[in-house]
């Protein structure tokens, strides 16, 4: 059985009077340990797709399972404990917390976590660590470049262990030098058996990832 | 790192925002502060004032006849079964529930006597209480301070061709006129005052008093529960409460009071909405902020929580400022509002602890909606990336 399954994911807005039509009929299987890349046009609905797997849109019609979970069955939010122990999310803006520092940043999934303050500190700096940003720990986002903000993002969204991450353009705002730095971070998350799946425009990404995905007008191609 | 460090560390790291929220609600709060410390502390200065000015409560012996006067003129009465306090009675009146509110009690024994060819009304009184409940009073001479001094009414110091200095005889009694009141128009012009015990001899009535007067400090004290209190230590008196002192200060006391509350309602009212606005700016500035936490995985009471407490923090900090300014601001007022010079601040303990409550509540209730609209943004619209 795949770690992910999305069965016939349908997706639809309403702008006004029109009906936006997102995702028509998705169906996709993750493997664990697989580093999928999906790509698509402006509008093909890969960002959609993204957040129907994250468990934070509930799809008009169809099923996510996860690790055997129906995600959008869960009762209240249970939806939301699932999110902080099962995904690990990467943003296109690294959308890091202006007022934490580096070390903060990344232990701010462990603070609704039961577990003492030096567990949670040591998590948080490992995570660093595996990122190349031990030394600065201390620095608020304002003081790291760009790819050194994406690499905290990403410690943040490893340091709780989770079963998938989830990135979304995470080279976006980087020049191409710090990109390939970063995905050749993904790719070595992933050899050592993370399970990642990236939304992404540029096609020099796919070449990290084991399998590409193609979306056009909500449908896989 | 837990909830609260996050709320910790957004009000440390956004000093500019924290400092507008917490000096808004500060404002509200030290205004607060200080028109209830100031309303209290003149009302008390006022309430000292009025209680320094005659008495509102009146014991008289329990009589079964209706006096017959009216503004001064007398036409006589029919009084039958008279009974008498007795002046060690009166010594209960002390041992009432409120007794901590009877400023004076002043003895007054009543009877006529004959001075030369002039019959007049001889009052025995205890000069350092009547002078107390009485000062307006103006005393040309001396105050009388030994037993065998008097003190006469402007009218019966004419009348009787008396002034200060001059010695008298009273059924065989010497007395030294000590001094002569200054025109009152009152009852008081007619009258001789002697000192109690020398006015009992007298009489003839050793041990016994007509009337006393009570000056009662009305600050938290129904007057109308003192009578009662009074009746019942004194089941053979009649307690009547001077109902023209008493309405008139509450009266006055009242109006002040509930200018004051008004005002306060007012200032509430603005610093709950300063509040409001700042928190729901504060959520709105925050709302990738709240997405991202929303998309880690903390539940929607987690986003409360954080919000909240900040509030909590901020409103705390305001409260305790905002007493600390009000407090500062009252002193500074007080000579200016206040009628006398010596009116003091009154420091409460229960204000104190009041003002950083109501912060605390105002603050919670204000940023209440904001929280709630924060954690029920939806993630995927908080982030828009997504």
């Amino acid at each position: 059985m795949a770690l992910i399954e999305i069965k016939n994911v349908k997706k639809h807005y309403t702008s006004g009077d029109e009906v936006v039509e997102a995702l028509r009929g998705v169906d996709i299987n993750i493997e664990k340990g697989e580093f999928i890349t999906i790509m698509g046009q402006s509008g093909s609905g890969k960002s959609t797709l993204l957040s129907v797997l994250g468990g934070m849109n509930h799809p008009t019609a169809g099923e996510v399972e996860m690790a055997g979970v129906k995600l959008y069955q869960l009762p209240g939010e249970k939806l939301a404990d699932f999110r902080a122990q099962n995904l690990g999310f990467v943003f296109q803006s690294f959308h890091l917390i202006s007022y934490l520092t580096a070390l903060e940043n990344v232990m701010l999934p462990l603070a609704i976590v039961s577990v003492s303050s030096a567990v949670k500190k040591d998590s948080a700096r490992t995570a660093l660590e595996r990122v190349g940003l031990g030394s600065k720990l201390d620095r608020l986002p304002n003081q790291l470049s760009g790819g050194e903000q994406e690499r905290v993002a990403i410690a943040r969204a490893i340091v709780n262990n989770p079963h998938i991450l989830l990135a979304d353009e995470p080279t976006g705002n980087l020049d191409s030098a710090t990109s390939e730095e970063v995905m050749a971070l993904f790719r070595e998350l992933n050899d050592a058996g993370q399970t990642v799946v990236m939304v992404t425009h540029n096609p020099e990404n796919g070449a990290y990832s084991d399998r590409t995905i193609h979306l056009r007008d909500g449908m896989v191609v | 790192m837990k909830l609260h460090n996050i709320s910790i560390n957004n009000l440390k790291r956004r000093k500019a925002k924290m400092a507008f929220l917490t000096i808004g609600l500060m404002v509200g709060i030290a205004t607060i502060v200080t028109l209830v410390t100031l309303t209290r502390s003149m009302s008390s200065d006022i309430e000292r004032k009025m209680d320094e000015f005659g008495a509102n409560i009146l014991v008289t012996p329990q009589s079964n006849g209706l006096a017959m006067n009216y503004g001064g003129i007398s036409l006589g009465g029919v009084t039958f079964d008279q009974r008498e306090i007795l002046e060690k009675d009166l010594a209960r009146v002390r041992t009432i529930t409120n007794h901590k509110n009877i400023s004076t009690i002043s003895p007054k024994v009543l009877g006529g006597i004959r001075i030369g060819t002039h019959d007049v009304l001889l009052v025995g009184v205890n000069f350092e209480s009547e002078l107390k409940m009485k000062q307006w009073w103006k005393v040309f001479g001396e105050a009388p301070k030994k037993q065998d001094e008097l003190l006469l009414g402007s009218e019966a110091s004419k009348i009787l061709n008396l002034n200060p200095g001059e010695d008298l005889q009273i059924k065989g009694e010497s007395f030294k006129v000590a001094g002569v009141l200054d025109q009152t128009g009152s009852q008081d012009d007619s009258l001789v005052f002697a000192s109690l015990p020398k006015a009992q001899k007298i009489l003839g009535k050793e041990g016994r008093i007509t009337l006393a007067e009570v000056a009662a400090l009305c600050s938290g004290c129904p007057i109308g529960d003192m009578v009662t209190q009074i009746a019942e230590k004194l089941p053979d008196a009649k307690v009547s409460a001077i109902q023209q002192v008493v309405e008139g200060r509450l009266k006055a006391l009242d109006q002040f009071k509930r200018f004051s509350w008004a005002m306060a309602a007012v200032v509430v009212f603005i610093g709950s909405l300063i509040v409001f606005v700042t928190m729901m700016g504060s959520v709105n500035e925050r709302t990738t902020e709240i997405g991202v936490f929303r998309a880690i995985g903390f539940r929607k009471s987690h986003i409360m929580r954080i919000i909240l407490l900040e509030a909590a923090l901020v409103s705390l900090l305001a409260g305790f400022l905002g007493y600390g300014a009000g407090m500062a601001g009252a002193k500074l007022a007080l000579p200016f509002m206040a009628e006398s010079k010596n009116a003091h601040l009154i420091w409460d303990t229960g204000v104190a602890f009041g003002s950083i409550g109501l912060a605390l509540t105002l603050g919670l209730l204000a940023s209440l909606y904001p929280a709630l609209h924060a954690s029920r943004m939806d993630p995927t619209e908080a982030l828009r990336a997504l």
